[in-house]
């Protein structure tokens, strides 16, 4: 038992640390594997603004994730092939730069939670869940069926995008790299969890009617929240297909939104850090049963659904003393 | 030949139709009734498609296969009803979609368990893997005009039952006012079993309907489980008549736009490319429609209140 902010400092030491044991062990693979807890935790802290702290529970979030993947994956083919990208009358260059990468990861997850947040949002409950499923299920199928980047097989890098004086290639830049990112991830939402934006968010989660009354537009509110946590996601998406230097309709799928989403819930909503907790167990888990058993998903199965019914705090709320605990969820 | 080709396909947009309906009833009565978000209705799906290639296998008739699909969905229904599903209740959306995704990994697993990876085949007898012709100079396949006729015979079974019968009264009322029906002298608790276990066994009748033409394997009901899912919201939670609507709407639009939309987009660019973008566009199609309905009626066509 200990403080939140006490643990918080624990886990953030804890994956710093991880590619020291990995040199000592002479294992990169627990490097990759902890590089992919890293990327997924980004990813559920972007759900999370909207998930835990703005009652949006958005069953469409690879829709983000996938779009950062996509445009990482396309930049660099149309790099390695030397072929501009048309749309319409303009022409791009491919680039192989993580930076412009990245800006481009962002910018255009950020558009696409524009355009799907403004149109859900004009729904609530059950109505929101599966609108945001459907238009990710559009990309989904789109991804498949386009056959310009590998249709269905999806689309492989022959080498991760550069980043000058740093080798992307060596797995722990590469993790080290990811890390920097959930730090900023991190400080940002922290940040906005405190501004004004955040406040009215965590308010309008509670009551949109009393939010309205002191003159702030809670649909407006939301919508910015909505294309923050996209575009977090998004550029997770992209650190992602850097990481498996492969993308593929997979991480589309609704599947994929459901292994967010769950990742926040094992961690514990409502909490900054509960989904890089939940990414870590998910991932240990998943590895772990994976190791035993064939039919691994039965237990992982079984493990969420009890966690479900008879403990949905979360992870966090094992390890912390403070008993602030989701009262408002339900 | 254009002509008979597109009653064909308009045809096969009905046949799927109808079975996206059985898959939706459920999911909408549940919905309704309940207020319960059920992302394993899918694994019913794939449970009364193994269930009916088993019977069938064991005891060589397809009848009996169909027949068990119901049943032994049906039992799965109870059986998950009773374990899990009536701790979800008053659970929030979030702790229900968790909860039945938990659910799909739970059967799906065990499924591969049972029956192995590979999958399994049912086939249709001899007698209706044959077609007919209809007027007009249509030929069409018997077994698919079954699935049509039995998914219209069960949308009027509903419709007595939801409208008719003591039963649809209850449910009804439950739909309303769930602290009344019990006032009244209402066991709720069995009457959710029932509808749940009702709803079960429709998705396992659709399974097994649509395992004989495809195939029987796992994760076979997920891609059929977010169409019902599009269904229901389209024709308003809640409602049967929502759901018909709905189904047919999704059907029909799903089949004639890979059927016409490549034709449509030949006006415009050449073959090859036309072929690419129309059916793109096709394949995603329907959740297109859902959105479109959703911009203009925020809770469906048919549906009364917002969720």
């Amino acid at each position: 038992m200990m403080s939140e902010k006490k643990l918080n400092f624990l886990i953030l030491i804890f994956l710093f640390l991880v590619p020291l044991f990995s040199i000592l062990l002479n294992d990169i693979y627990i490097t990759t594997l902890f590089s992919k807890i890293v990327i997924l935790a980004i990813a559920g802290i972007g759900l999370n603004l909207i998930l835990g702290y703005g009652g949006m529970v958005s069953f469409g979030h690879a829709a983000f994730f996938g779009l950062g993947g996509y445009i990482t994956g396309i930049l660099a083919f149309h790099f390695n092939n030397y072929e501009p990208i048309q749309i319409l009358v303009f022409e791009f260059e491919g680039t192989n730069q993580l930076l412009f990468v990245w800006i481009f990861s962002l910018i255009f997850s950020s558009l696409l939670a524009l355009f799907i947040g403004y149109f859900s949002l004009r729904t609530t409950g059950v109505y929101f869940i599966m609108i945001t499923l459907a238009f990710a299920q559009m990309l989904y199928y789109f991804s498949i069926s386009w056959p310009t980047y590998g249709g269905e097989d999806g689309l492989s890098l022959s080498l991760r995008n550069q980043i000058p004086f740093l080798n992307t290639m060596d797995p722990i830049t590469f993790f080290y790299i990811c890390y920097v990112w959930l730090i900023i991830a991190i400080i940002f939402v922290k940040f906005i969890l405190n501004s004004p934006l955040g406040i009215s968010l965590k308010a309008s989660k509670e009551n949109d009617d009393r939010v309205r009354s002191v003159g702030i537009n809670p649909k407006k509110v939301k919508l910015i929240s909505f294309i923050i946590s996209g575009a977090i996601t998004g550029l997770a998406g992209s650190l992602y297909a850097d990481l498996n230097r492969f993308v593929s309709p997979t991480i589309l799928s609704w599947q994929m939104s459901g292994e967010i989403m769950i990742l926040v819930i094992l961690g514990g909503m409502f909490r900054l850090y509960g989904p890089i907790l939940g990414a870590f167990f998910y991932i240990i888990l998943e590895q772990f049963l994976g190791g035993i058993t064939e039919n691994w998903q039965f237990w992982l199965g079984l493990i969420i659904l009890l966690e479900v019914l008879y403990a949905k705090a979360g992870i966090m709320s094992f390890l912390i003393k403070d008993k602030y605990d989701e009262k408002t969820s339900s | 030949m254009e002509f008979q080709l597109l009653i064909e396909q308009f045809l096969n947009g009905l046949q799927f139709g109808t079975m996206l309906f059985l898959m939706s009833a459920g999911l909408t009565l549940v919905f309704g009734v309940m207020g319960l978000i059920n992302l394993a209705h899918g694994s019913f799906y794939m449970i009364g498609a193994f269930g009916a290639a088993l019977f069938a296998e064991i005891t060589g008739s397809f009848f009996i296969g169909l027949i068990s699909s119901f049943i032994v969905a049906m039992f799965a229904g109870v059986i998950t009803e009773i374990l899990v599903i009536r701790k979800l209740y008053k659970k929030d959306h979030l702790d229900q979609v968790l909860a039945t995704f938990a659910l799909i990994l739970i059967f799906s697993e065990g499924i591969r368990w049972l029956f192995g990876a590979y999958p399994l085949y049912l086939n249709i007898p001899a007698e209706l893997n044959a077609s007919v012709s209809l007027p007009l100079e249509i030929i069409y396949s018997k077994y698919r005009l079954l699935i049509i006729a039995i998914g219209i015979l069960i949308a009027f079974f509903l419709y007595i039952l939801t409208s008719k019968t003591l039963l649809g009264i209850r449910i009804k009322a439950g739909q309303n006012d769930r602290g009344m029906i019990s006032v009244l002298g209402v066991n709720i608790k069995t009457l959710y079993t029932i509808v749940f276990a009702l709803g079960a066994a429709l998705a396992g009748l659709s399974g097994a309907l649509i395992g004989a033409i495809q195939s029987v394997e796992v994760g076979m009901g997920e891609p059929v489980l977010i169409l019902a899912f599009v269904v229901i919201i389209i024709g308003g939670i809640g409602s049967i008549k929502g759901a018909f609507v709905g189904a047919l709407l999704v059907g029909v639009t799903d089949t004639l736009g890979r059927f016409l939309l490549p034709e449509l987009f030949k006006l415009f660019f050449d073959n090859a490319d036309a072929n690419l973008i129309g059916s793109s566009i096709a394949s995603m199609s329907i959740y297109i429609l859902m959105a479109i309905v959703l911009i203009f009626k925020p809770s469906g066509l048919f549906g009364e209140r917002s969720a």
